[in-house]
């Protein structure tokens, strides 16, 4: 379907690892016959039936949607987050963005906070945690107003959804040295904060959500926007810096 | 056993009072007494999410179960265009009536009028919701929600977040299912896979579930299971489905006595990204909102291999319009779809495999300046260059039809509960809301309706007229140990059999019969056939495929081979019921039954019904009930859309 039909030949350096408490390894694997116009995951596919087929155990990875919406893929390829293109998702990525005879290493997201389970496949529940420490609105079911009743200057609905198209891949704290969560939960707080649904809780949502980040043993920020440059939606480090400063103005007003 | 007329539980009256009187009828539960109830919500999608959030609020204690690493992740997030609401914002003559009969018509009048017409009426109450939640949906510079249209529509009734309204919708109803998750009412299972229902005296009281992490099996007792775990797409191997989504929820409640419904009704989705190479994985829509300024054409001869801005004017057939000049390119998808194939049939089609038809932008990008298109179609443009390496601002998107969606599913009541008492099923997992062809931007509207407004009402009404606490259920009865004996012992089978072919072999072959012969079109002798060689595949893969590892720690292949032994049996019985339905309608097409202008030809006389299909064992031919379809309030006609 693409315009380079020329197949590839790859080599693969992929990390495996039984479990949690396992060490862990590189593992070569030789690629022949590679089309461009597979996915990386594809890829992956037919590295994982050669596998089946010769009686050994595939390559744990974590997929899903494969349209890059889900944010259940990770990987770090060549030691970029969902590797060379830039805002795209690693299942997203197609063969053609590498060359014949390349050398590719690929290992699962490192962080305290995200354990690995199996070869390249990681826990992320402590992002779920996060957002039950306040990623919502505090409102039931039931029967709001009408819709239209809350009119939200388009620039703000535009920035809310700027923030709001996180899709909680992980790939901000994979590419942190500090392994910092910041630019995933400031991309929530500032969603709410942007919005006046969100207001009411504004104050409480950014320390308890900022205090679990911490609890969770994710890092600090320190400027470095490594987050900003692998996340595949682009999501934009100044919301870093609104979080910073209604963090700060919810320390020195907050009642509690 | 011979074959049963069943009832809806339709209540009596008007339509448009229907679901108001019903909720006055309804038995309440105190609330004090709430707290007594557990339910289980399997799947964390539109549907799960919102049933389980809103469950919770009302004091139910709720488990909830993913396949996922995070429920955030199920596959409502993808859904890219809208969700419809009757807000009538634009003025434009919209209405609850219109849109209940929109969504009748564009079903082809194979859906329950009164689900239909509740569905209508509860739109509006989702978009206040999820604007309450935080959703960022469009709006325009005064600040207020913006609208565009979908097929099968003559007004803009579509909210929508760019093109990722699903995932913004999902979020909404993820972060309030978290918020209960944190106030301890909800208990949160992922990386979970449901493996059985457990019935005990013939009522719903809990599942067996895989931990994929650890593979060990677990039991989990409650007073209700609600089933939201969505479509069973993938059972065509290449879909626009998640690769995760699957049927085994469903299909192992149907093996406990579950009727499935309607099971031949699939959808392809018109606007997909075509089919290329071998190791393809999935297929990957572009949203059928592109419709709105993309203009669909082939070569009006054939074989001509031109190039498509080559292609002057005079030899372009632009055919939805010409056949279609009311609603153009905005026919509903089974139109569209059906047209393509028909286009590509008489050698028209285009791309290197002939196998796709053109989406054209050029005359919107020249009316509306390349900036405008690209506000409203950017993410979609770039999605569709990272995959064909193609820009569609310069040449035109090649698209063909692909499985994306399936209306059958679990039959259910009004009240979204199936025939086993204690066992509802909301979402795409049942089967009662759009007949035989979904519109755009109503899966959406369905998920969030039944879990946000109906089953929190039904559920209680089970509740308090069942009182099904009253029997204390334990994960310890011989039910549970039954169910997860029976599990583990598929499991352990799978693993034994160590064949010479992959599970993705066998769902390879299983995606070829269906596409071949249970696809866009479909006729007496294919199905017969594909009835035939799915149970020879079916044997051939209990002994000989190839399941690695142990059942003790996560493996992939396992969880595979699992969903591919229900999707083979699923797939016999689809191809069943549209052997069975002579005539054609919405998604289903039987070459049979067509008008002269080869447009879907229904048989009201003979099947304006439900076919709800009853599991009778391995080896015995399924007993197919039948739920009459009554249209009271739009007449049955032809659709026509010229």
């Amino acid at each position: 379907m693409g315009n380079n039909t020329q197949s590839m030949n790859i080599h693969l350096k992929v990390w495996r690892q039984k479990d949690r408490l396992d060490k862990g390894n590189m593992e070569d694997h030789k690629m022949d016959n590679v089309s461009p116009d597979m996915s990386f995951l594809e890829m992956l596919d037919v590295l994982n039936e050669k596998l089946v087929r010769e009686g050994k155990d595939p390559i744990a990875f974590d997929h899903d949607c494969r349209e890059g919406i889900c944010g259940m893929c990770s990987l770090m390829i060549n030691g970029q987050a969902h590797g060379p293109e830039s805002e795209t998702t690693t299942c997203q990525l197609h063969m053609r963005k590498f060359k014949n005879g390349d050398t590719i290493v690929v290992e699962p997201w490192r962080a305290r906070a995200f354990p690995v389970e199996k070869d390249l496949m990681v826990d992320r529940s402590a992002f779920d945690e996060i957002i039950a420490a306040g990623g919502f609105v505090n409102v039931n079911t039931g029967n709001p107003q009408d819709a239209n009743c809350l009119p939200i200057s388009k620039e703000n609905a535009d920035l809310a959804m700027d923030a709001a198209a996180c899709i909680g891949c992980g790939a901000c704290v994979a590419s942190c040295k500090n392994a910092s969560a910041m630019l995933f939960v400031s991309a929530k707080v500032s969603q709410l904060a942007l919005l006046p649904q969100g207001q009411v809780e504004a104050e409480e949502r950014v320390q308890s959500m900022v205090n679990k980040m911490d609890e969770l043993g994710f890092g600090n920020c320190t400027n470095e926007a490594e987050c900003e440059a692998s996340c595949p939606k682009g999501i934009n480090i100044s919301n870093i810096a609104r979080m910073n400063r209604d963090f700060l103005k919810a320390s020195i007003v907050s009642k509690s | 056993m011979t074959t049963k007329k069943l009832d809806g539980k339709v209540p009596e009256g008007p339509i448009q009072e229907k679901w108001d009187k019903h909720k006055f009828n309804m038995k309440l539960v105190n609330p004090a007494n709430k707290r007594k109830f557990n339910v289980i919500v399997v799947g964390t999608g539109l549907a799960g999410a919102s049933a389980a959030a809103s469950l919770a609020e009302l004091g139910y204690n709720v488990q909830s179960f993913c396949i996922q690493d995070s429920p955030r992740r199920a596959h409502s997030i993808a859904a890219q265009g809208g969700v419809n609401a009757a807000k009538n914002y634009p003025n434009d003559g919209d209405s609850v009536w219109r849109l209940f009969y929109d969504t009748v018509k564009g079903g082809d009048y194979r859906a329950r009028e009164a689900n239909v017409y509740r569905l209508a009426q509860v739109a509006n109450n989702i978009i206040d919701q999820c604007v309450a939640q935080g959703v960022p949906f469009a709006r325009d510079y005064g600040g207020f929600l913006a609208n565009r249209s979908f097929g099968g529509a003559q007004v803009s009734r579509t909210f929508y977040a760019r093109g990722q309204t699903g995932q913004q919708l999902l979020l909404g109803a993820y972060s309030a299912m978290m918020k209960e998750v944190s106030k301890g009412k909800i208990k949160l299972y992922t990386r979970r896979e449901m493996l059985d229902l457990v019935m005990v005296n013939g009522k719903a009281r809990g599942i067996i579930t895989r931990n994929v992490v650890t593979g060990e099996i677990e039991r989990y007792a409650a007073d209700a299971v609600l089933l939201c775990t969505g479509g069973y797409g993938n059972v065509y191997f290449l879909s626009t489905n998640a690769m995760a989504s699957n049927c085994s929820a469903a299909w192992r409640a149907h093996k406990r006595g579950a009727y499935f419904a309607n099971p031949c009704y699939t959808q392809i989705h018109p606007t997909c990204i075509p089919v290329h190479g071998d190791h393809q994985s999935k297929l990957t829509l572009m949203s059928e909102s592109l419709r709105n300024d993309g203009r669909v054409w082939v070569p009006k001869n054939q074989d001509d291999k031109r190039a498509p801005n080559d292609i002057p004017e005079e030899d372009r057939d632009y055919y939805l319009e010409r056949k279609y000049p009311s609603f153009g390119n905005l026919v509903p998808r089974d139109v569209a779809s059906r047209n393509a194939k028909q286009a590509v049939d008489e050698g028209k089609g285009v791309g290197s495999t002939g196998v796709a038809v053109y989406l054209d932008f050029r005359d919107a990008i020249k009316r509306d300046g390349k900036d405008v298109v690209a506000a409203k179609y950017g993410n979609l443009f770039d999605m569709y260059e990272r995959i064909t390496d193609d820009d569609p601002y310069q040449v035109p998107m090649r698209i063909y039809p692909a499985v994306h969606y399936t209306m059958g599913g679990l039959w259910v009541d009004y009240n979204l509960q199936s025939n086993i008492p204690g066992l509802f099923v909301l979402g795409e997992a049942n089967f009662s809301d759009h007949g035989a062809n979904r519109l755009g931007a109503s899966a959406l509207m369905q998920g969030l309706a039944d879990g946000y407004f109906v089953a929190p009402y039904t559920l209680g009404n089970y509740f308090a007229s069942e009182k099904p606490e009253q029997e204390k259920v334990t994960t310890d009865a011989p039910e549970f140990e039954a169910a997860h004996k029976e599990s583990r012992d598929k499991l352990e089978r799978l693993l034994s059999i160590n064949g010479s072919r992959t599970t993705d072999d066998f769902h390879r072959d299983l995606g070829k019969i269906m596409w071949e012969y249970v696809g866009m079109a479909r006729n007496e002798e294919g199905l017969k056939k594909a009835i035939s060689e799915i149970k020879n595949l079916k044997e051939q893969f209990w002994k000989d495929v190839k399941v690695t590892g142990t059942n003790t720690n996560i493996n992939t292949e396992l969880e595979k081979a699992n969903r591919v032994a229900d999707f083979l049996e699923l797939g016999e019985l689809m191809a069943r019921d549209a052997l069975e339905r002579r005539e054609s309608c919405g998604g289903h097409f039987r070459e049979e039954s067509q008008t002269e202008e080869n447009e879907a030809k229904r048989d009201d006389e003979n099947f304006a019904h439900v076919a709800a299909w009853e599991w009778q064992g391995e080896d015995t031919e399924p007993l197919r009930h039948v739920e009459e379809l009554s249209f009271e309030n739009v007449a049955l006609t032809q659709r026509s859309y010229k």
